[in-house]
């Protein structure tokens, strides 16, 4: 703000201030102001019956607006207010949110001491790293990830295993703190006639989902020689591209049928996870990978022990499945 | 020649049922929306059904639809009755009644498509905004006329505040609504970032400033001390707490935007003025207050100065609140809170409906030929239906809001927040439900009303025609 400008404001603020100061200065006596007795009638009267009486200001009154005076003022000298004065204290909201910052950071910093210089796989097994982890994921992930990091239509699962970017801890902290960018392009023109519906189908044949066994073999060399650019030729993925597996049921952006899928391909999809680093510091990324990364092998080993008490059982089930998958190959 | 004058009536009747027509329209949608807070399924995956576009169509519906056809009637009665005169011009004033209904249906039909200029108060897209202007100004010619050819030379009190809303509102409608049309439907604002955010709440406080407050102690000012058929307590308190509110007013907005991108020297300004602000709005308190103090006993049997008295009592209870929520310490927990609804409706419901239905009460009688309104009971059932209401409704939200800024300022000693903000929703439910159920309530009391107003009108065969009295002093 230049000096016009600073000038304008406090000179505003003076005549507003002082007018009404004197205001109050000029009508605060107790006497009534013309010759009126107080508490009769000013002798105006409309509408037949309505009338105001020569009261004077209520005493308790004036008291409380020459108070709020007198907090202004004393406001206005030590807090910045009238243009560019800074006020006698120096303050700023810059200054304040650093000053808290730098307070929040020093007493911060022993506990992230300690977990500084640790490897990864070591933090995921540390219970106080994953604890500190937990909170920054749920402050700062679960948005979009969910609370319990198994993603939502669009977001990613974090603990099922199936990466996109890669598992292993140091691309998963790469993953947060860089972010990823995640382009499917829209493939409806690069496939006409039916080959979206054929593409579609083929991609359905390969996680084992209901299919148009025509179709899904007439497809099958279009993903082959145009699909399988990103996602491999076994449509198992690549994941220096991001480009998901397409053979493990497991489904990012579409409904895991037929119409979902043709949406995919007909329109493409993106996917956009913004780079934490700069807001998160290395620090508190690591604690949230590790947290991530525990997450993932406690779903794991949870999945694991249900095979094993459920085996027979899902034996049973996977048998069913292949039997319907040699139903639908024969038909 | 001596031929009779009388007032002219037809446009106050007109906007005083508009007033309760639009009234229940606005507090149902209001209500509606509250109910989605509480049950989220209830926008039922319909565009036009969805809380971001019906949330203006009913702030929009209860401020300019329900409280601006309350104003214009209230100030076309009474401009003319303590001017001792005819409105200005008979045509005009047909133009701002049918020209107020066609904004507001318009409102009614954009809002839901989600037409919008995205700023709170002023959402209506700029064709809207040129009719608005153009009924304003006519609102003003007629207004200011009547007052110029007044037969008293003294200017009632109730006619400052008028006249004051009028002025500010056409300033502060015309300049946070300079806008750049692309299309018929579209617009980019003059201006930009912090700039834009400082103009929007000079405009959307003084809204609640000028409009909400200056228009409402003006119908305050007529319609108490004639039904409490006292004399105003004080005259130099009305002249001294009129330009100290004005004035004040103007500068409060900042505090719409602490701890954001606003320069701190305007953060503090609004909110060393939003704490001035408290004495000129107590002065208008206290002179209705102490208007009706020798009228106590008429509490007793008059259940419409129940609802003037109340409403005065919760305009200074929401006029005290104001200014502590300005302080940048509490509103740093207030912000963004429903706390900030609670307090809102304190006003909205407590102080502004309350007048507002306190002086149709009063002046439909009159206006349409009938002693008193066609229930008295019913009259007394809707203020404590709509009491308790409020009640339910206000300390829903200041619990809800307390507990919403605490549980988002917790933090673990590890420096990360306690709360996810979810669980701060999942908190606020009961809350939710309580504002809701308050909320019926007051809208069940508004249905009495319609139903006192329909009885009161419909035996109405022969509209009277109110001839002018001759000035006491003339």
């Amino acid at each position: 703000m230049n000096g016009a400008w600073s000038g304008y404001v406090i000179v505003l603020t003076a005549i507003n201030i002082i007018g009404l100061i004197w205001l109050l200065l000029a009508t605060a006596s107790s006497k009534p102001i013309n010759d009126k007795p107080v508490g009769e009638s000013m002798g105006h009267v409309w509408d037949e019956d309505l009338q105001e009486l020569n009261n004077p200001l209520p005493r308790w009154w004036l008291g409380l607006f020459v108070l709020t005076f007198i907090f202004a003022l004393g406001y206005l000298a030590i807090y910045p207010g009238l243009g560019n004065i800074a006020g006698t204290l120096g303050w700023t909201s810059q200054k304040q949110v650093q000053s808290e910052l730098d307070a929040s950071h020093a007493k911060l910093e022993s506990l992230y001491a300690g977990f500084r210089g640790k490897p990864l796989a070591v933090l995921a097994e540390d219970p106080a790293a994953i604890k500190v982890g937990r909170n920054v994921f749920a402050n700062n992930c679960a948005a979009c990830h969910g609370s319990d990091a198994r993603g939502a239509k669009g977001y990613p699962n974090l603990v099922d295993g199936d990466w996109l970017y890669g598992g292993d801890p140091d691309t998963v902290l790469a993953s947060i703190m860089n972010g990823r960018h995640g382009l499917m392009p829209p493939m409806g023109a690069t496939l006409p006639g039916e080959g979206v519906d054929e593409v579609a189908n083929y991609a359905l044949s390969l996680s084992g989902l209901a299919h148009d066994n025509r179709l899904a073999t007439a497809g099958k060399s279009k993903f082959e020689t145009i699909c399988a650019a990103c996602h491999g030729v076994a449509g198992t993925g690549n994941q220096a591209l991001g480009a998901p597996n397409l053979t493990d049921d497991i489904w990012l952006h579409g409904d895991p049928n037929l119409e979902g899928i043709r949406k995919k391909i007909l329109y493409g999809a993106a996917g956009v996870m913004p780079a934490w680093g700069p807001i998160l510091g290395e620090d508190r990324a690591r604690l949230a990978a590790a947290w991530v990364l525990s997450q993932g092998k406690a779903a794991a080993e949870s999945e694991h022990e249900d095979d094993e008490e459920s085996d027979g059982e899902h034996k049973d089930k996977d048998k069913d499945k292949d039997k319907d998958k040699d139903k639908e190959s024969h038909e | 020649m001596q031929t009779v004058e009388t007032y002219n009536d037809k446009v106050v009747r007109q906007f005083t049922i508009a007033t309760v027509v639009w009234g229940v329209v606005g507090m149902l949608v209001g209500l509606f929306i509250a109910a989605q807070l509480a049950w989220p399924a209830l926008n039922f995956d319909i565009a036009w059904l969805s809380y971001g576009r019906l949330r203006p169509l009913h702030t929009n519906a209860v401020i300019f639809a329900f409280g601006g056809s309350g104003l214009f009637a209230t100030s076309y009665y009474v401009v003319q009755r303590t001017s001792h005169v005819r409105l200005f011009s008979d045509r005009l004033a047909a133009f701002t009644f049918w020209g107020w209904q066609a904004v507001i249906v318009a409102a009614a039909v954009t809002l839901p498509m989600g037409l919008t200029q995205s700023h709170e108060y002023a959402e209506l897209i700029w064709p809207i905004d040129i009719l608005i202007t153009l009924v304003w100004v006519a609102y003003a010619v007629v207004f200011f006329g009547t007052i110029a050819k007044r037969r008293v030379r003294h200017i009632f009190v109730a006619n400052w505040f008028f006249g004051a809303y009028i002025l500010t509102i056409a300033v502060l409608h015309i300049f946070n609504n300079l806008q750049v049309p692309v299309s018929w439907t579209e617009s980019y604002p003059v201006y930009s970032g912090a700039v834009d955010a400082m103009v929007q709440w000079w405009y959307g406080h003084n809204a609640v400033g000028f409009f909400l407050t200056a228009g409402f102690l003006g119908i305050m000012y007529y319609y108490v001390p004639k039904q409490a058929q006292r004399p105003i307590y004080s005259y130099r308190l009305s002249v001294v707490h009129f330009w100290a509110l004005i004035s004040i007013y103007m500068w409060a907005g900042p505090h719409h935007l602490h701890y954001t991108a606003l320069p701190d020297w305007a953060q503090s300004l609004g909110m060393v003025f939003s704490l001035i602000l408290l004495a000129p709005s107590w002065g208008g308190m206290i002179n209705g207050m102490m208007t009706l103090s020798g009228a106590w006993h008429k509490l007793r049997t008059d259940p419409i100065l129940k609802f003037m008295i109340v409403s005065l009592s919760f305009y200074g209870m929401s006029t005290f609140e104001g200014p502590m929520m300005s302080i940048k310490t509490v509103n740093a927990l207030s912000h963004y809170t429903d706390w900030t609804i609670g307090h809102v409706h304190s006003g909205a419901l407590g102080w502004v409906a309350f007048i507002t239905i306190g002086a149709v009460y009063s002046m439909l009688p009159k206006l349409f030929g009938r002693e008193r309104m066609h229930s008295v009971k019913a009259i007394d059932a809707h203020f404590w239906i709509a009491t308790i209401g409020i009640v339910l409704y206000i300390t829903a939200m200041w619990i809800a809001g307390v507990m919403q800024g605490l549980m988002w300022r917790a933090t673990n000693p590890d420096g990360t927040l306690t709360y996810t903000f979810i669980e701060s929703v999942r908190q606020t439910y009961p809350y939710y439900v309580t504002r809701f159920v308050g909320g019926l309530m007051f809208l069940s009391g508004m249905l009495i009303m319609v139903w006192n107003v329909w009885k009161t009108c419909l035996p109405a065969r022969d509209l009277p025609v109110a001839r002018i009295p001759a000035p006491a002093h003339a």
